[in-house]
Protein backbone atom coordinates (compact mmCIF):
# COMPACT_ATOMS: atom_id res chain seq x y z
CA UNK A 1 0.00 0.00 0.00
CA UNK A 2 1.30 3.43 -0.91
CA UNK A 3 -0.03 6.96 -0.76
CA UNK A 4 1.37 9.85 -2.79
CA UNK A 5 0.54 13.34 -3.97
CA UNK A 6 1.93 15.79 -6.54
CA UNK A 7 2.94 14.31 -9.86
CA UNK A 8 4.11 10.98 -8.51
CA UNK A 9 3.31 7.68 -10.20
CA UNK A 10 2.31 4.54 -8.34
CA UNK A 11 2.83 1.16 -9.99
CA UNK A 12 1.81 -2.31 -9.01
CA UNK A 13 3.25 -5.01 -11.26
CA UNK A 14 1.71 -8.12 -12.71
CA UNK A 15 -1.62 -8.44 -10.95
CA UNK A 16 -3.00 -11.91 -11.55
CA UNK A 17 -5.84 -12.94 -9.27
CA UNK A 18 -4.79 -10.08 -6.97
CA UNK A 19 -6.74 -6.83 -7.20
CA UNK A 20 -5.21 -3.36 -7.36
CA UNK A 21 -7.39 -0.51 -6.08
CA UNK A 22 -6.42 3.06 -6.85
CA UNK A 23 -8.32 5.61 -4.76
CA UNK A 24 -7.99 9.27 -5.71
CA UNK A 25 -9.06 12.59 -4.25
CA UNK A 26 -8.53 14.91 -7.18
CA UNK A 27 -9.11 18.10 -5.19
CA UNK A 28 -6.52 17.32 -2.53
CA UNK A 29 -4.35 15.60 -5.15
CA UNK A 30 -3.89 12.55 -2.95
CA UNK A 31 -3.74 9.06 -4.38
CA UNK A 32 -3.52 5.66 -2.70
CA UNK A 33 -2.85 2.28 -4.29
CA UNK A 34 -3.64 -1.02 -2.59
CA UNK A 35 -2.72 -4.51 -3.83
CA UNK A 36 -4.66 -7.28 -2.14
CA UNK A 37 -4.01 -11.00 -2.40
CA UNK A 38 -7.05 -12.51 -0.74
CA UNK A 39 -10.63 -11.43 -0.05
CA UNK A 40 -10.88 -12.04 3.67
CA UNK A 41 -8.69 -11.84 6.75
CA UNK A 42 -10.26 -14.92 8.27
CA UNK A 43 -8.72 -17.11 5.52
CA UNK A 44 -5.38 -16.66 7.32
CA UNK A 45 -5.94 -16.65 11.04
CA UNK A 46 -2.95 -15.10 12.77
CA UNK A 47 -1.76 -13.12 9.78
CA UNK A 48 -1.37 -9.53 10.93
CA UNK A 49 -0.70 -7.96 7.53
CA UNK A 50 -3.91 -5.96 7.02
CA UNK A 51 -2.82 -4.82 3.53
CA UNK A 52 -3.06 -8.36 2.16
CA UNK A 53 -6.83 -8.70 2.50
CA UNK A 54 -9.64 -6.79 0.79
CA UNK A 55 -11.79 -6.63 3.91
CA UNK A 56 -9.08 -4.88 5.94
CA UNK A 57 -6.80 -3.15 3.41
CA UNK A 58 -9.18 -0.62 1.88
CA UNK A 59 -10.60 0.89 5.05
CA UNK A 60 -7.03 1.18 6.39
CA UNK A 61 -5.83 2.92 3.24
CA UNK A 62 -8.78 5.32 3.25
CA UNK A 63 -8.18 6.30 6.86
CA UNK A 64 -4.48 6.91 6.13
CA UNK A 65 -5.40 9.00 3.09
CA UNK A 66 -7.69 11.06 5.33
CA UNK A 67 -4.76 11.68 7.66
CA UNK A 68 -2.95 13.24 4.68
CA UNK A 69 -5.86 15.56 4.06
CA UNK A 70 -8.02 13.60 1.62
CA UNK A 71 -11.76 13.52 2.06
CA UNK A 72 -13.96 10.46 1.51
CA UNK A 73 -16.77 12.29 -0.26
CA UNK A 74 -14.28 13.45 -2.93
CA UNK A 75 -12.70 10.02 -3.42
CA UNK A 76 -13.30 7.74 -6.36
CA UNK A 77 -11.77 4.39 -7.22
CA UNK A 78 -10.36 2.50 -10.18
CA UNK A 79 -9.77 -1.23 -9.90
CA UNK A 80 -7.85 -3.80 -11.95
CA UNK A 81 -6.83 -7.45 -11.74
CA UNK A 82 -8.88 -10.32 -10.36
CA UNK A 83 -8.03 -12.55 -13.31
CA UNK A 84 -8.64 -16.29 -13.45
CA UNK A 85 -5.12 -17.32 -14.48
CA UNK A 86 -5.58 -21.08 -14.61
CA UNK A 87 -8.69 -22.42 -16.32
CA UNK A 88 -9.06 -25.53 -14.19
CA UNK A 89 -8.64 -23.87 -10.83
CA UNK A 90 -11.87 -24.28 -8.90
CA UNK A 91 -11.10 -21.75 -6.20
CA UNK A 92 -12.09 -18.54 -7.88
CA UNK A 93 -9.81 -16.24 -5.93
CA UNK A 94 -9.77 -13.50 -8.57
CA UNK A 95 -13.54 -13.31 -8.72
CA UNK A 96 -13.88 -13.37 -4.92
CA UNK A 97 -11.26 -10.64 -4.61
CA UNK A 98 -13.14 -8.40 -7.05
CA UNK A 99 -16.45 -8.99 -5.26
CA UNK A 100 -14.97 -8.16 -1.88
CA UNK A 101 -13.19 -5.03 -3.16
CA UNK A 102 -16.44 -3.81 -4.72
CA UNK A 103 -18.45 -4.45 -1.59
CA UNK A 104 -15.82 -2.74 0.60
CA UNK A 105 -15.77 0.33 -1.66
CA UNK A 106 -19.55 0.39 -1.56
CA UNK A 107 -19.53 0.16 2.23
CA UNK A 108 -17.00 2.99 2.43
CA UNK A 109 -19.12 5.10 0.07
CA UNK A 110 -16.51 5.34 -2.68
CA UNK A 111 -17.69 5.19 -6.27
CA UNK A 112 -15.89 3.00 -8.82
CA UNK A 113 -15.31 5.09 -11.95
CA UNK A 114 -13.08 2.70 -13.87
CA UNK A 115 -12.33 -0.99 -13.89
CA UNK A 116 -10.48 -3.61 -15.88
CA UNK A 117 -11.02 -6.90 -14.08
CA UNK A 118 -11.51 -10.62 -14.66
CA UNK A 119 -10.57 -12.60 -17.76
CA UNK A 120 -7.39 -14.68 -17.77
CA UNK A 121 -4.40 -12.40 -18.13
CA UNK A 122 -2.02 -10.44 -15.91
CA UNK A 123 -2.08 -6.67 -15.62
CA UNK A 124 0.37 -4.00 -14.50
CA UNK A 125 -1.33 -0.92 -13.10
CA UNK A 126 0.28 2.51 -13.42
CA UNK A 127 -1.48 5.30 -11.54
CA UNK A 128 -0.74 9.01 -12.07
CA UNK A 129 -1.35 11.22 -9.06
CA UNK A 130 -1.20 14.40 -11.16
CA UNK A 131 -4.49 13.72 -12.96
CA UNK A 132 -5.87 10.39 -11.67
CA UNK A 133 -5.14 8.53 -14.89
CA UNK A 134 -4.64 4.76 -14.54
CA UNK A 135 -2.87 2.82 -17.29
CA UNK A 136 -3.24 -0.94 -17.62
CA UNK A 137 -0.40 -2.82 -19.30
CA UNK A 138 -0.53 -6.46 -20.36
CA UNK A 139 1.69 -8.87 -22.28
CA UNK A 140 -0.27 -9.22 -25.51
CA UNK A 141 -2.70 -6.33 -25.51
CA UNK A 142 -2.35 -2.62 -26.11
CA UNK A 143 -2.30 -0.24 -23.16
CA UNK A 144 -5.71 0.68 -21.77
CA UNK A 145 -6.46 3.86 -19.82
CA UNK A 146 -9.22 3.64 -17.25
CA UNK B 1 4.83 -33.99 18.08
CA UNK B 2 5.55 -30.49 16.80
CA UNK B 3 4.69 -29.71 13.25
CA UNK B 4 7.26 -28.02 11.09
CA UNK B 5 6.32 -25.14 8.87
CA UNK B 6 8.39 -24.56 5.73
CA UNK B 7 10.32 -21.70 7.33
CA UNK B 8 11.24 -23.77 10.40
CA UNK B 9 13.07 -26.56 8.63
CA UNK B 10 16.54 -27.33 9.95
CA UNK B 11 19.61 -27.90 7.81
CA UNK B 12 19.32 -31.70 7.89
CA UNK B 13 15.71 -31.60 6.75
CA UNK B 14 16.66 -29.19 3.99
CA UNK B 15 19.50 -31.48 2.91
CA UNK B 16 17.09 -34.37 2.55
CA UNK B 17 14.70 -32.28 0.48
CA UNK B 18 17.63 -31.06 -1.60
CA UNK B 19 18.60 -34.66 -2.29
CA UNK B 20 15.09 -35.41 -3.52
CA UNK B 21 15.51 -32.36 -5.72
CA UNK B 22 18.79 -33.74 -7.10
CA UNK B 23 17.32 -37.13 -7.92
CA UNK B 24 14.22 -35.50 -9.39
CA UNK B 25 16.36 -33.18 -11.52
CA UNK B 26 18.33 -36.18 -12.79
CA UNK B 27 15.09 -37.91 -13.73
CA UNK B 28 13.87 -34.72 -15.39
CA UNK B 29 17.06 -34.32 -17.46
CA UNK B 30 16.74 -37.94 -18.60
CA UNK B 31 13.10 -37.40 -19.57
CA UNK B 32 14.00 -34.23 -21.43
CA UNK B 33 16.86 -35.94 -23.27
CA UNK B 34 14.58 -38.74 -24.48
CA UNK B 35 11.91 -36.23 -25.55
CA UNK B 36 14.43 -34.25 -27.55
CA UNK B 37 16.44 -37.32 -28.66
CA UNK B 38 19.52 -35.38 -27.70
CA UNK B 39 22.02 -35.12 -24.90
CA UNK B 40 20.95 -32.86 -22.05
CA UNK B 41 23.31 -31.96 -19.23
CA UNK B 42 22.32 -30.38 -15.98
CA UNK B 43 23.88 -28.23 -13.32
CA UNK B 44 23.37 -29.10 -9.65
CA UNK B 45 19.89 -27.85 -8.79
CA UNK B 46 19.53 -25.20 -6.12
CA UNK B 47 16.84 -25.58 -3.49
CA UNK B 48 15.78 -22.51 -1.58
CA UNK B 49 13.13 -21.43 0.85
CA UNK B 50 11.88 -18.02 -0.15
CA UNK B 51 9.29 -15.43 0.77
CA UNK B 52 6.57 -15.15 -1.84
CA UNK B 53 7.82 -11.82 -3.20
CA UNK B 54 11.33 -13.27 -3.41
CA UNK B 55 9.94 -16.18 -5.44
CA UNK B 56 8.76 -13.74 -8.08
CA UNK B 57 12.12 -11.95 -7.99
CA UNK B 58 13.96 -15.26 -8.36
CA UNK B 59 12.04 -16.12 -11.52
CA UNK B 60 13.13 -12.91 -13.21
CA UNK B 61 10.93 -10.27 -11.61
CA UNK B 62 7.17 -9.66 -11.75
CA UNK B 63 6.99 -8.71 -15.43
CA UNK B 64 9.25 -11.46 -16.78
CA UNK B 65 7.31 -13.35 -19.47
CA UNK B 66 7.09 -17.00 -18.46
CA UNK B 67 5.05 -20.12 -18.93
CA UNK B 68 3.68 -21.70 -15.76
CA UNK B 69 2.37 -25.24 -15.60
CA UNK B 70 0.28 -25.94 -12.56
CA UNK B 71 -0.43 -29.35 -11.08
CA UNK B 72 -2.32 -30.28 -7.96
CA UNK B 73 -0.99 -33.12 -5.78
CA UNK B 74 -3.34 -35.49 -4.04
CA UNK B 75 -3.21 -38.94 -2.46
CA UNK B 76 -0.91 -39.17 0.59
CA UNK B 77 0.49 -35.73 -0.18
CA UNK B 78 -1.67 -32.72 -1.00
CA UNK B 79 -0.61 -29.38 -2.31
CA UNK B 80 0.31 -27.51 -5.45
CA UNK B 81 3.24 -27.77 -7.76
CA UNK B 82 4.18 -25.23 -10.39
CA UNK B 83 6.73 -25.56 -13.14
CA UNK B 84 7.96 -22.24 -14.48
CA UNK B 85 9.79 -22.05 -17.81
CA UNK B 86 11.61 -18.92 -18.90
CA UNK B 87 11.46 -17.77 -22.54
CA UNK B 88 14.76 -19.38 -23.61
CA UNK B 89 13.55 -22.72 -22.27
CA UNK B 90 10.15 -22.79 -23.98
CA UNK B 91 11.70 -21.32 -27.14
CA UNK B 92 14.20 -24.20 -27.25
CA UNK B 93 11.52 -26.86 -26.65
CA UNK B 94 9.29 -25.55 -29.40
CA UNK B 95 12.20 -25.13 -31.80
CA UNK B 96 13.49 -28.67 -31.13
CA UNK B 97 10.16 -30.47 -31.22
CA UNK B 98 7.97 -28.44 -33.57
CA UNK B 99 10.75 -26.82 -35.59
CA UNK B 100 9.26 -23.37 -35.14
CA UNK B 101 10.87 -20.17 -33.94
CA UNK B 102 9.20 -18.81 -30.87
CA UNK B 103 10.84 -16.20 -28.78
CA UNK B 104 8.04 -14.50 -26.93
CA UNK B 105 4.70 -15.25 -25.33
CA UNK B 106 2.62 -13.66 -28.08
CA UNK B 107 3.86 -16.19 -30.63
CA UNK B 108 2.65 -19.19 -28.61
CA UNK B 109 -0.39 -20.88 -30.16
CA UNK B 110 -2.70 -23.62 -28.84
CA UNK B 111 -0.48 -26.39 -30.17
CA UNK B 112 2.61 -24.91 -28.49
CA UNK B 113 0.81 -24.52 -25.17
CA UNK B 114 -0.47 -28.06 -25.35
CA UNK B 115 3.08 -29.32 -25.96
CA UNK B 116 4.49 -27.27 -23.08
CA UNK B 117 1.74 -28.47 -20.80
CA UNK B 118 2.64 -32.06 -21.53
CA UNK B 119 6.35 -31.42 -20.99
CA UNK B 120 5.60 -29.71 -17.68
CA UNK B 121 3.60 -32.75 -16.74
CA UNK B 122 6.50 -35.09 -17.58
CA UNK B 123 9.11 -32.99 -15.76
CA UNK B 124 6.94 -32.53 -12.68
CA UNK B 125 6.32 -36.28 -12.73
CA UNK B 126 10.09 -36.84 -12.67
CA UNK B 127 10.35 -34.97 -9.36
CA UNK B 128 7.27 -36.54 -7.87
CA UNK B 129 8.48 -40.01 -8.73
CA UNK B 130 11.72 -39.32 -6.88
CA UNK B 131 9.74 -38.18 -3.88
CA UNK B 132 7.30 -41.09 -4.03
CA UNK B 133 10.11 -43.63 -4.30
CA UNK B 134 12.10 -42.23 -1.40
CA UNK B 135 9.14 -41.80 0.91
CA UNK B 136 7.03 -44.78 -0.12
CA UNK B 137 4.08 -42.41 -0.32
CA UNK B 138 1.46 -42.41 -3.06
CA UNK B 139 1.31 -39.07 -4.83
CA UNK B 140 -1.21 -38.46 -7.58
CA UNK B 141 -1.12 -35.46 -9.83
CA UNK B 142 -3.98 -33.67 -11.53
CA UNK B 143 -4.01 -33.01 -15.28
CA UNK B 144 -1.74 -30.01 -15.92
CA UNK B 145 -3.03 -26.51 -16.43
CA UNK B 146 -1.07 -23.79 -18.17
CA UNK B 147 -0.78 -20.00 -18.29
CA UNK B 148 1.62 -17.88 -20.32
CA UNK B 149 1.95 -14.42 -18.82
CA UNK B 150 3.94 -12.17 -16.51
CA UNK B 151 5.67 -14.08 -13.70
CA UNK B 152 3.91 -12.10 -10.97
CA UNK B 153 0.48 -12.82 -12.40
CA UNK B 154 1.26 -16.53 -12.79
CA UNK B 155 2.44 -16.69 -9.18
CA UNK B 156 -0.71 -15.07 -7.84
CA UNK B 157 -2.62 -18.34 -7.54
CA UNK B 158 0.07 -20.25 -5.62
CA UNK B 159 0.71 -17.05 -3.64
CA UNK B 160 -2.91 -16.93 -2.59
CA UNK B 161 -2.78 -20.61 -1.67
CA UNK B 162 0.51 -20.15 0.24
CA UNK B 163 -0.98 -17.08 1.80
CA UNK B 164 -3.37 -19.34 3.63
CA UNK B 165 -0.66 -21.65 5.02
CA UNK B 166 2.41 -19.45 5.43
CA UNK B 167 4.40 -16.94 3.49
CA UNK B 168 7.26 -19.10 2.28
CA UNK B 169 7.72 -21.49 -0.58
CA UNK B 170 10.07 -24.27 -1.52
CA UNK B 171 11.68 -23.58 -4.87
CA UNK B 172 14.07 -25.67 -6.92
CA UNK B 173 15.97 -23.87 -9.64
CA UNK B 174 17.31 -26.22 -12.25
CA UNK B 175 19.60 -25.47 -15.14
CA UNK B 176 19.68 -27.76 -18.13
CA UNK B 177 22.46 -27.42 -20.63
CA UNK B 178 21.71 -28.14 -24.24
CA UNK B 179 23.98 -25.87 -26.21
CA UNK B 180 23.12 -23.01 -23.89
CA UNK B 181 21.92 -22.87 -20.32
CA UNK B 182 18.18 -22.92 -19.93
CA UNK B 183 16.49 -22.48 -16.61
CA UNK B 184 13.35 -23.90 -15.10
CA UNK B 185 11.95 -23.39 -11.64
CA UNK B 186 9.87 -25.86 -9.71
CA UNK B 187 7.80 -24.36 -6.93
CA UNK B 188 6.29 -26.70 -4.39
CA UNK B 189 3.56 -25.91 -1.92
CA UNK B 190 2.87 -28.98 0.15
CA UNK B 191 0.19 -28.58 2.77
CA UNK B 192 1.57 -28.47 6.29
CA UNK B 193 0.49 -32.01 7.16
CA UNK B 194 1.91 -33.37 3.92
CA UNK B 195 5.28 -31.67 4.46
CA UNK B 196 5.47 -33.21 7.90
CA UNK B 197 4.49 -36.65 6.60
CA UNK B 198 7.27 -36.44 3.99
CA UNK B 199 9.86 -35.48 6.62
CA UNK B 200 8.69 -38.28 8.87
CA UNK B 201 8.97 -40.86 6.11
CA UNK B 202 12.47 -39.63 5.31
CA UNK B 203 13.47 -40.12 8.93
CA UNK B 204 14.27 -36.49 9.70
CA UNK B 205 11.49 -35.73 12.11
Amino acid sequence: MKIVSGDNILITYALGSCVGTCIYDGVAGIMGLSHILLPEKNLCPGDTNVYKFADSALSKMVSEMKAYGASVHRMNAKIAGGAHMFASSTIKIGERNVQMVKSELNRLGIRIIGSDVGNNYGRTMECHAADGRVLIKTVNRSIVTI
Amino acid sequence: MDKYNIEELNSMQLDVLREIGNIGAGNAATALASLLSDKVDMAVPVLRILEMDEVTASIGGPENPVVGILLAMSGDVSGLMMFVLEDKFFGMLIKSILGKDCDDLSSLDEMDLSLLKEIGNILAGAYLNAMAQLTGLTIKISPPDIAADMAGAIMSLPAAMFGMVGDKALIIREEFIKGERITSHLIMVPELDSLNLILKRLGVM
